[in-house]
């Protein structure tokens, strides 16, 4: 029949090179593939954040609202509870939006590392059924986490300025590299966990709990300065500010919380913050190199153990 | 087909299966110092190799749990071999389940788009083929609802309609074209026949063997992680049968031991051969009674089915008013089926003993087995020596 097409195919396909089948083990060339892949697949890791978010808000009648909805209960929860009753507030300027903008990057991290942790054992009927570079599962939860965080970021905009805080000073070139860090921070620990999950489920239960502790060791809801007050130049608050996500929060809240440089006279900063985050950004890469390794060697029996 | 290249080519491939029978962290703990123990494995693959030439339709057949799946799942990259591995060249499109990656709160349109990405098209060539898909899986008008209110039939035609509009180079099918109603299934075969047409290079796995010998210029047996055949599709097919044949008869010999034996008439062995002759092929069934007591007017019936349990023929003394002897003894009944015209394959006997009351009291059911010899002129269940006439005159175009 079409056999003038059946040949031109059968040429086209005796000039393509034979390539293994699965991803590389190399160190640094099963890196390169890997990336390579991920790219070849840019846009189905679109479709699978536009999936995720779409899917989310379905028939809800207010729909991305409720994106809004859990952050700003927390805000409220905060301001009044610790901000007014403990009375943090009265050392913290600006206390609504000191608060606001480390609730969203802390919400930023959590859900890159919660979502993502559970992304492999959620798309297990993809992994199991058809071959695609698997490290886009936890990569479509960074773009669901950026999503929201990015409309968290507009009403943020939007307070500092109706509040009249317009953080248009040099410190906002911070915040971009405090965004970058904790971007690349989460998603090496959502794409480590993944991994790791799909063989002890039990990390999904303990990684709540975790996270629910380690809330308190960034400066969410009370300030650098009462850490600096309690620890100062003792080695716990330099393990202190060897948490990455503390490191991004810390260059956020210099970033857009106005008030903390101008009207506070207390140290709400560590010296060297700039510093801290392209140390803490390396670092981060670094990591995220590591966790794509263990992620390329455990992906193999993936189908088998899901 | 020597000089086409080579699509796929798997050297040596082993795989190895862990069972793990812990999962949670506590367990792990508690059996921590026998950890051993609770690891089993075994071999869904051993050693195998085949090279794959562009443009053939490759049949994977085998038993339950005999590794066809897992094989199919080593081509597609989908589990890593132990040892052992695969090259592949092309664009490959995996069809091992349908509709694999549709979210149900999507509509029909939002997940041909994302289920055609996860097949590897772009959006561009998705939306060139968009009304080809929609139009091949006939739901045009529901095409924007949500897929969680589809038909199971509606979700697998859309799968499908995705699938076969990829343009592949390699397609990996298992067991998902039996989906939908007969013309949809129609239409699939049609497609894989367009496909075959195009020099597309297709691996099925398949349970039936029906569908393997009509498609597939190529057959690999695998039996519990072996390959026993690799070639000729028909011999495939036997070696295959030969399989079940041998599953069939231990089976028939468990059900027979714990049976308790009936007393006073019963089948005691029943036997089936082919006789070739000049112009034609004889079945002799030979069944050996034992009347242990004098049954006036008892009968026998004699029933033919494929291997696939399809009743081709079924006849008892009864309806032809024949009588059988009633005297104490072993009695030898031979029954011959003259020329019969049935296609190669193995085809099963099976034997009921009834009183005149039509009461049955002994059935042997696929008691023998007959193998009818291979046929070069024709596949099918019949065979037949068509004869061809053609008028030249009256069939030229006006």
């Amino acid at each position: 029949m079409s056999s003038a097409s059946a040949e031109e195919r059968s040429l086209r396909i005796a000039q393509e090179p034979l390539l293994p089948v699965g991803q590389s083990t190399g160190f640094i060339t099963g890196t390169w593939s890997s990336i390579k892949e991920v790219l070849a697949h840019r846009e189905l890791l679109g479709l699978l954040v536009r999936r995720e978010i779409k899917a989310r808000y379905k028939d809800s009648s207010l729909g991305l609202v409720w994106s809004l909805a859990k952050p700003l209960a927390q805000l409220l929860v905060y301001y009044f509870a610790i901000g007014q009753i403990l009375g943090v507030a009265r050392s913290i300027p600006s206390f609504a939006i000191f608060v606001f903008v480390g609730l969203i990057v802390w919400g930023l991290f959590t859900e890159i590392v919660s979502s993502g942790t559970m992304s492999i054992v959620n798309n297990a009927g993809l992994v199991k059924k058809v071959y695609l570079p698997r490290e886009i599962f936890p990569l479509a939860a960074v773009g669901g986490g950026l999503f929201n965080f990015g409309v968290q970021l507009i009403i943020l905009i939007a307070a500092t300025i109706i509040g009249g805080q317009v953080p248009l000073t040099p410190d906002l070139a911070l915040a971009p590299l405090a965004l970058i860090n904790v971007i690349i921070f989460a998603s090496a620990m959502g794409m480590l966990l993944a991994a790791v999950t799909v063989y002890l489920r039990d990390l999904q239960h303990l990684i709540e709990v975790v996270l629910t502790v380690l809330f308190w060791a960034s400066p969410v809801v009370y300030s650098f300065s009462f850490v600096h007050a309690a620890i100062a130049g003792t080695w716990l608050e330099q393990l202190y500010l060897a948490n990455p996500v503390t490191l991004s929060v810390l260059g956020m809240q210099k970033a857009l919380w106005l008030a903390g440089s101008t009207e506070s006279n207390q140290v709400n900063f560590p010296p060297d913050l700039a510093l801290r985050l392209w140390i803490s950004l390396f670092i981060s890469i670094a990591l995220l190199w590591i966790a794509q390794r263990i992620f390329s060697r455990l992906q193999g029996n993936f189908a088998q153990e899901l | 087909m020597n000089n086409m290249p080579s699509i796929v080519q798997v050297q040596n491939v082993s795989k190895r299966f862990l069972l793990h029978k812990d999962k949670s962290l506590k367990e792990r703990i508690m059996f921590m110092g026998r950890a051993r123990k609770q690891v089993e494995d075994f071999w869904a693959l051993r050693d195998i190799s085949l090279d794959i030439v562009a443009g053939s339709t490759v049949g994977l057949v085998g038993h339950n749990g005999s590794g066809k799946s897992t094989l199919l799942k080593v081509v597609g990259g989908i589990i890593q071999p132990t040892s052992g591995s695969v090259v592949r060249r092309g664009r490959m499109a995996a069809l091992l389940e349908l509709g694999a990656g549709f979210h149900p709160d999507l509509s029909g349109r939002e997940n041909v788009y994302l289920n055609a990405a996860i097949l590897g098209l772009s959006h561009n060539e998705t939306d060139r083929h968009f009304d080809a898909i929609v139009e091949f899986s006939g739901i045009e008008d529901f095409i924007d609802t949500q897929v969680k209110f589809y038909s199971s039939g509606m979700y697998v035609r859309l799968a499908f309609a995705v699938a076969v509009h990829v343009d592949p180079d390699l397609l990996l099918v298992d067991e998902v074209l039996a989906v939908g109603d007969e013309p949809f299934q129609r239409k699939c075969m049609d497609k894989i026949a367009e496909f075959q047409a195009d020099g597309r290079t297709i691996v099925l796995v398949s349970h039936s063997s029906d569908q393997v010998g009509r498609l597939c210029d190529r057959v690999v047996v695998l039996e519990s992680g072996n390959m026993i055949h690799d070639g000729d599709p028909a011999q495939g097919i036997r070696v295959l049968r030969d399989g079940y044949e041998a599953v069939r008869i231990s089976d028939l010999q468990a059900a027979h031991e714990s049976e308790p034996v009936p007393s006073r008439l019963a089948i005691e062995t029943v036997s089936a051969h082919t006789v070739v002759g000049p112009d034609g092929t004889d079945v002799v069934v030979q069944v050996i009674v034992d009347v242990e007591e004098s049954m006036p007017g008892w009968g026998m019936g004699i029933a033919i089915e494929t291997t696939l349990g399809m009743r081709i023929y079924s006849s008892d003394t009864f309806s032809l008013k024949r009588q059988l002897p009633t005297t104490i003894g072993r009695h030898v009944v031979q029954i011959t089926l003259p020329d019969i015209r049935l296609g190669s394959g193995k085809y099963l006997v099976s034997v009921g003993l009834a009183l005149a009351t039509k009461e049955t009291v002994d059935r042997r059911p696929n008691a023998a087995s007959f193998d009818m010899p291979d046929d070069q002129h024709s596949t099918g269940l019949l065979r037949i020596r068509p004869t061809w006439k053609i008028d030249p005159s009256v069939a030229s175009p006006v």
